[in-house]
């Protein structure tokens, strides 16, 4: 990928920066003398800005790396190379004072809201911790003020602050986890598949949920998931990664309206419509085979053994990162 | 799939009678519980539906609504205790199928009406080839000898989309992929040409571009087959472009009932509404914020009482706390469970 910048759409500072992210995890063979035997290219070279307010979509199927990225991004893996700034403060090698002051400005809501609280601690401590760790209100009781400011403000009654997370339903769970990442009041959230496990009739609660909160407080958004209907509901700008390339940036409805790369245009397609008659008349791009294994991508273009429009120079040169359009930016040697 | 495949040889199977639309499957007023240390869970509470040969119906809703409970129900797989089937009847080619002997359910479940599960991982034996589990439904069922029921397992991979069926076959299912898994379970279920297959939710562990793989093959092999197909899912999307006839389940009840076409363009229970308004588009401009239902489904420990949506529900009358509404036809073929006409928010 090409080391370009991509220039915002809107005229807001940039909160975000990710210039060439790459991120290896080794292969080890052996048992006692472990050797490296090579690595899986989970995020190889991507790059994006996130302005301040703005919410952008990572989405991408199964194992192309956007969880690795948005976990990646907030230093939570070591970054292998490229370069992460999230609000002037450089990620890779951070000072143990600036890694402080990061882990309480940006914060982490999870997919899985079953794992990711603690059946062990009540809502209060949970809610409570990121005020703890940071020392931002030692205070018992203004911890607990806060902690209830906290509850009402995700739409949970406070009198349920001593509770364990089992006496929650899923989507009073993912509540907990918005409260908690709002708890040491951030400037940037990483919202790795926040409402992918949950029912239908919860999903709009949350996402309204998000949206609220992120008016209200400024919050800056890297909303990562795989459903690409609420992508569009909730995203201003989208990146559509595949096996650890983003492939597509655009503006959401530039995107979803004119997308430009074989891959964006075959997962769009994929996405069922709840509307039969349109379901029907529409024409569909299947794609054969699956993803192939991040162990041994595919040379040249990475979409190339499954891409329906392929010449011979796709699996010889990676394409070039370009701005094919005024802020509609494309990796594909195909689109003109 | 662009490849050609092949055909599925019918030698050795039952022949499928020439029958006219014909219905094969009818549920009457099933009631199905579980008794836990809790208490009682009021999983399926009277639901009622049947399915004509060759046809597909889709049952949608959210997590915990009984529609898999149902499924299982019917094929009788729900261990007892701490199930227990109250009340209710399940009409298969004039057989109860909740009066039968286990024996005779056996030799139904796997031959005449197959189930393919979510997680194509868990419902495949890890320590077990592909071959070997492909080629067990055709030695039982069937009375296959080992070397026949060889040949036909190649030929139901090849007929699923795995091509190369030989070099498979001694494959264990961690060396498959999602979707090849998937295709290896409706290979399984295909493997004595089932009257009736059932669906429960088999494209929701997979991503997008392979669900739309397996929709595409089932319809296919629907198509192909003339099987009837039972597809069970939470989304709506996927119901759109698979069935024809759509039941929609809330807290254990079938709320509404309609063909396809209809159930979109004019849903007629408050729940359908709001579930379909909560949705947001991928083929749409965002125009406002999504509009969510408030609450939960209800606690299905307590005994239900009136509608199980009062609730949650906009157009609520007193008297829907009080009593459950029949399942009400509204327009011919649409049949929706609610004491109010969601078209003028009036009573009926």
């Amino acid at each position: 990928m090409a080391n370009a910048l991509i220039t915002p759409p809107k005229d807001a500072p940039t909160l975000v920066q990710v210039r060439e992210l790459k991120k290896y995890f080794p292969v080890t063979q052996g048992l006692i003398f472990e050797r490296e035997v090579g690595s899986v290219k989970a995020v190889d070279g991507i790059s994006f800005e996130i302005q301040r307010g703005e919410t952008l979509g990572l989405v991408g199927e199964s194992g192309c790396g956007k969880t690795t990225a948005g976990r990646t991004i907030l230093g939570l893996y070591p970054i292998t190379a490229g370069s992460v700034k999230i609000s002037d403060i450089q990620v890779k090698n951070a000072r143990k004072e600036d890694m402080q002051i990061l882990r309480r400005k940006a914060q982490m809501i999870f997919q899985d809201p079953y794992a990711s609280l603690n059946p062990r601690w009540t809502v209060s401590a949970i809610i409570g911790e990121p005020l703890r760790v940071h020392k931002l209100l030692p205070d018992d009781k203004a911890r607990e003020n806060r902690v209830h400011e906290l509850m009402l403000l995700v739409g949970l009654s406070p009198r349920l602050i001593n509770r364990f997370p089992h006496e929650f339903s899923g989507g009073q769970r993912q509540r907990i986890g918005v409260a908690r990442a709002l708890a040491s009041d951030p400037e940037f959230v990483v919202c790795d598949e926040p409402i992918s496990a949950l029912d239908v009739s919860i999903q709009a609660q949350v996402v309204n949920l998000l949206e609220e909160l992120q008016d209200e407080f400024n919050l800056t958004y890297l909303f990562i998931a795989h459903d690409l209907s609420m992508v569009r509901h909730i995203c201003d700008r989208v990146a559509v990664m595949y096996l650890g390339t983003i492939v597509e940036l655009a503006g959401k409805d530039e995107l979803y309206e004119n997308p430009l790369h074989p891959y964006t245009q075959a997962l769009l397609s994929a996405v069922p419509i709840p509307d039969p008659k349109k379901g029907r008349a529409r024409q569909r791009v299947i794609l054969s085979g699956d993803v192939p294994s991040p162990l041994n991508p595919p040379s040249g273009c990475r979409f190339h053994p499954r891409c329906p429009i392929a010449k011979a120079h796709c699996s010889e040169r990676t394409p070039e990162w370009r701005e094919a359009r005024p802020g509609h930016w494309v990796a594909c040697h195909e689109v003109k | 799939m662009g490849c050609e495949t092949p055909s599925i040889p019918t030698a050795g199977l039952r022949e499928r009678e020439n029958l006219m639309t014909n219905r094969i499957l009818e549920v009457k007023n099933l009631h199905t519980r579980f008794h836990i240390a809790e208490g009682t869970v009021y999983a399926v509470n009277g639901v009622s539906f049947h399915l004509d040969e060759g046809k597909t119906i889709a049952v949608v809703g959210e997590s915990g609504c009984g529609k898999s409970v149902t499924m299982m129900s019917i094929l009788r797989l729900l261990p007892s205790p701490p199930a227990e089937i109250t009340n209710g009847q399940a009409q298969y080619m004039g057989r109860d199928l909740l009066q039968i002997s286990e024996n005779e359910m056996e030799k139904l479940r796997g031959k005449e009406i197959a189930m393919v599960f979510q997680d194509p991982m868990t419902s495949l034996n890890p320590v077990l080839t592909i071959g070997r589990q492909l080629s067990e439904p055709l030695r039982v069922h069937l009375g296959m000898n080992k070397q026949m029921a060889h040949d036909r397992s190649i030929q139901l991979l090849e007929y699923v989309g795995i091509s190369d069926g030989v070099r498979h076959l001694n494959d264990y299912p961690h060396q498959f992929s999602g979707g090849m898994r998937q295709r290896a379970m409706i290979a399984m279920a295909l493997a004595c040409v089932p009257t009736i297959l059932i669906a429960d939710e088999p494209t929701t562990a997979l991503d997008v571009t392979i669900q739309a793989q397996i929709v595409e093959l089932v319809q296919r092999l629907r198509a192909e087959l003339s099987m009837a197909v039972i597809w069970i899912t939470h989304d709506l999307g996927v119901v759109a472009e698979m069935a024809e006839r759509v039941l929609v389940m809330y807290a254990g009840h079938i709320v509404e009932e309609a063909p396809v076409d209809d159930l979109y363009e004019d849903p007629r229970h408050p729940y359908t509404l709001a579930l379909l308004a909560a949705l947001p588009r991928v083929d749409r401009r965002r125009d406002k914020r999504l509009r969510s239902i408030p609450g939960a489904p209800p606690n299905l420990l307590v005994e239900p009482k009136g509608c199980p949506f009062a609730a949650r529900c906009e157009l609520v009358l007193d008297h829907c706390r009080e009593a459950m509404p029949p399942l009400i036809q509204v327009e011919p073929n649409h049949y929706a469970a609610c004491w109010v006409d969601v078209t003028t928010g009036k009573p009926r």
